[in-house]
C-alpha cells in the first residue's frame, strides 16, 4: 500500500518527474466479474454457516429448555458484529496498522469503496472483501457461546463478545492476514504462519477463548452429577450438514477468486471432512461399540476445523490424512481428556475448535506443498515434507501467539463484563430455562 | 363395566388395536406414556458421555367394556402384544360404577 501511495504522490508533483512515476505505475486493479461472483457467493455461504448452521448445531445439542437462547447467540453475533464491523471491526484488522492491529484509515468504511485493494484481493471490490470478512468475524465469537451454554447472560454474552470481537479478533486477524501484520506469510510478516482460512484466526482464538469461558463461569447447575444430553441430535444434524456445505465458501473462497487455487481448497476441505467423520466413528465404534450420528457430524466439524490452515496449502492425499487424525483425535479431547480435567465446555468448543485448530495449525506446516501454493516462491519448499521443517515451528509460534492473545483477552473482559453487569443467571432461572428466563418465551408449545 | 388399562410396547399399537376390534371392541382411547416396570432402562452415549435413560416410552391403551366383554379383550391384547421379551408391559383390570354419555345423559353400559 505505501509504496502505490507513493507512486500516487509522485505523479501530482509537477511536470518533469511525473512522465518518469508515470511509467513505473502498473495498470489499475479491475475488477473481474467470475471472481466476484464466486466472492459474494462464498460470503452468503459464510453467513449461512452461523444462521442456520450453527444456530441449529448448537441448538439441538442443548437442553429443550435452552434451544432458542441458544440459537439466539447466533444471531445476534449475525446483528451486532455487523455493525461494529461497519464502524470500526474491519478497520482493526485490515487497516494499515502496526504488526499487530489496523489503524482507523477504514473506520465507518472510508477509503472501502468499489474499486479493488491489490493487497487483499486485486479483482475484487474492496468492499467484496470486506463484507466476505464481516462473516468470519461473526462465526468467531457465535462458536465460544458453545462453552457457556445454558447459563450465560443474555445481556453479558453480548457485551462480552462485541468486547472479544475488537480485543482478540481483530488484532488476531490482523497480525495473520492485515498488510504487515506478524505472520502474514503472503504480505512481508515477520514470522511467516501459513493460516490459509483461519485456523488460528478463527478456530484457536474462539476455541482458547471458549475454555477459558467454561472454566471462568464454572461448571452448569448439576453438571456432571445430573444428565443433559441434547434435545434434538436432528437439529444437530441438519446444523452440521449446513456448515459443511457453508465451508466450501471459507475455506474456497479465502483463495479470494475463482482460480485452481479455489478449486484446490474445495477439494481438501470436501475429502478431509469425510476422513473426520470416519475417524471420529471408528474411534467411537471401537470405545462404545456403536457408531453415533452425534458422533459422525461432530466429527466432520472437527475435520472441518482441522483443514481450515491447511486448505490452500495441501495435496488432496495430505488432506485425507489430516482429516483422520483430526475427527480420531478431537473424539479423545472430548471424550477423554475432558473428563480427565472436568471443565464443563458444554457443546465443546474447545475439544473440537481449539484442539482441531491446533493440530491443523501444526500439520498445515508439514504437509503445505509449493505444487498448490508456492506461497514463498515457486519451487521453494513450503512445509516440512518439501524439506522446509522450519515452517513448523513457524506454525507453532502462530498457534502460541493466537492461544496467549486468546487467554489473556478473554480473562480481562470476562473479568471486566463480570464486575460490570455479572457472567451468569441466577440458579433458579439457569433450572427454569434460559428461553423463559432470558427471552421470554418457549422454543416448542406442544400445546397449541 | 369393566376398565381395562394396559400398558404395551409402542411397536405393538397397530396390532393390539386390530385385535381388539376384531374381538367387537368399539372404543379406547390411547395414550403415549413414559415408564419401566422391572425392565429398567438402556444407555445411550452423547459424545462419549453416558447417560442412562430409565423411562422408557410405551403406549397406555384405556378401555370401558361390558362385563362379558371384558376377558375377550384381555386375551386379544395378551394374544397381539406378547413379544416373550422383558418389557412387554402390563394389563389391569378395575370395575366401574358409572359411565355417561356427555351427548344425551344416557347411563350405564348402554353409555359405552
Amino acid at each position: 500500500m505505501y509504496p502505490r501511495r507513493l507512486i500516487r504522490f509522485l505523479c501530482l508533483l509537477p511536470v518533469g518527474c511525473s512522465s518518469v512515476a508515470l511509467a513505473q505505475t502498473s495498470a489499475p486493479p479491475t475488477v473481474s466479474n467470475a471472481d466476484n461472483a464466486w466472492m459474494l457467493t462464498s460470503s452468503a455461504l459464510v453467513l449461512m454457516m452461523t444462521g442456520p448452521g450453527l444456530a441449529l448445531f448448537y441448538g439441538g445439542l442443548v437442553r429443550r429448555k435452552n434451544v432458542l437462547a441458544t440459537m439466539m447467540q447466533s444471531f445476534a453475533m449475525m446483528c451486532i458484529i455487523t455493525v461494529l464491523w461497519a464502524l470500526i471491526g474491519y478497520s482493526l484488522a485490515f487497516g494499515p496498522g502496526n504488526s499487530f492491529i489496523g489503524g482507523f484509515h477504514y473506520a465507518f468504511l472510508h477509503n472501502v469503496g468499489l474499486a479493488p485493494d491489490a493487497d487483499y484481493g486485486a479483482t475484487i471490490p474492496a468492499q467484496t472483501y470486506m463484507i466476505y470478512q464481516l462473516m468470519f468475524a461473526i462465526i468467531t465469537p457465535a462458536l465460544i457461546c458453545g462453552a457457556f451454554a445454558e447459563r450465560m447472560k443474555f445481556s453479558a454474552m453480548c457485551l462480552f463478545l462485541t468486547l472479544w470481537a475488537l480485543v482478540v479478533y481483530s488484532p488476531m486477524a490482523h497480525m495473520v492476514w492485515g498488510k504487515g501484520g506478524l505472520l502474514n506469510a503472503a504480505l512481508g510478516g515477520k514470522i511467516p504462519c501459513l493460516d490459509f482460512a483461519g485456523g488460528t484466526v478463527v478456530h484457536i482464538t474462539s476455541g482458547v477463548s471458549a475454555l477459558i469461558c467454561a472454566l471462568y463461569l464454572g461448571k452448569r447447575v448439576g453438571y456432571p452429577r445430573e444428565p443433559s444430553p441434547p434435545h434434538s441430535v436432528v437439529l444437530s444434524f441438519i446444523g452440521a450438514c449446513l456448515l459443511w456445505v457453508g465451508w466450501f465458501g471459507f475455506n474456497a473462497g479465502s483463495a479470494v477468486n475463482a482460480s485452481g487455487l479455489a478449486t484446490s481448497a474445495f477439494v481438501n476441505t470436501h475429502f478431509a471432512t469425510a476422513a473426520a467423520a470416519i475417524g471420529w466413528s471408528v474411534a467411537e465404534w471401537f470405545r462404545n461399540g456403536k457408531p453415533s450420528a452425534l458422533g459422525a457430524i461432530s466429527g466432520a466439524v472437527a475435520g472441518l476445523v482441522a483443514i481450515t490452515p491447511a486448505s490452500g496449502f495441501v495435496q488432496p492425499m495430505s488432506a485425507l490424512i489430516i482429516g483422520l487424525i483430526a475427527g480420531v483425535f478431537c473424539y479423545l479431547m472430548v471424550t477423554v481428556v475432558k473428563g480427565w480435567f472436568g471443565y464443563d465446555d458444554s457443546l465443546d468448543a474447545f475439544g473440537v475448535h481449539g484442539a482441531g485448530g491446533t493440530i491443523g495449525a501444526v500439520l498445515t506446516g508439514i504437509f503445505a506443498s509449493s505444487a498448490i501454493n508456492p506461497v514463498f516462491g515457486a519451487g521453494k519448499p513450503t512445509g516440512a515434507i518439501e524439506g522446509n521443517g522450519h515452517q513448523v515451528l513457524n506454525q507453532m509460534a502462530g498457534v502460541a501467539i493466537a492461544w496467549v492473545l486468546s487467554i489473556a483477552g478473554t480473562l480481562i473482559l470476562l473479568k471486566v463484563v463480570d464486575l460490570v453487569i455479572g457472567l451468569r443467571v441466577t440458579r433458579e432461572d439457569e433450572i427454569e430455562g434460559l428461553d423463559v428466563t432470558q427471552h421470554g418465551e418457549e422454543g416448542y408449545d406442544f400445546g397449541s | 363395566m369393566q376398565k381395562i388399562e394396559a400398558v404395551i410396547q409402542p411397536s405393538k399399537l397397530d396390532a393390539v388395536k386390530d385385535a381388539l376390534l376384531e374381538a367387537g371392541i368399539e372404543g379406547m382411547t390411547i395414550l403415549e406414556a413414559r415408564g419401566h416396570g422391572r425392565q429398567k432402562g438402556h444407555t445411550e452415549f452423547y459424545r462419549g458421555r453416558e447417560y442412562t435413560v430409565d423411562l422408557l416410552p410405551k403406549i397406555k391403551i384405556e378401555m370401558v367394556v361390558r362385563d362379558e366383554m371384558a376377558d375377550k379383550a384381555v386375551q386379544a391384547i395378551l394374544s397381539s402384544a406378547r413379544t416373550g421379551k422383558i418389557g412387554d408391559g402390563k394389563i389391569f383390570v378395575s370395575k366401574i360404577d358409572d359411565a355417561i354419555r356427555i351427548r344425551n345423559d344416557e347411563r350405564g353400559p348402554s353409555a359405552l
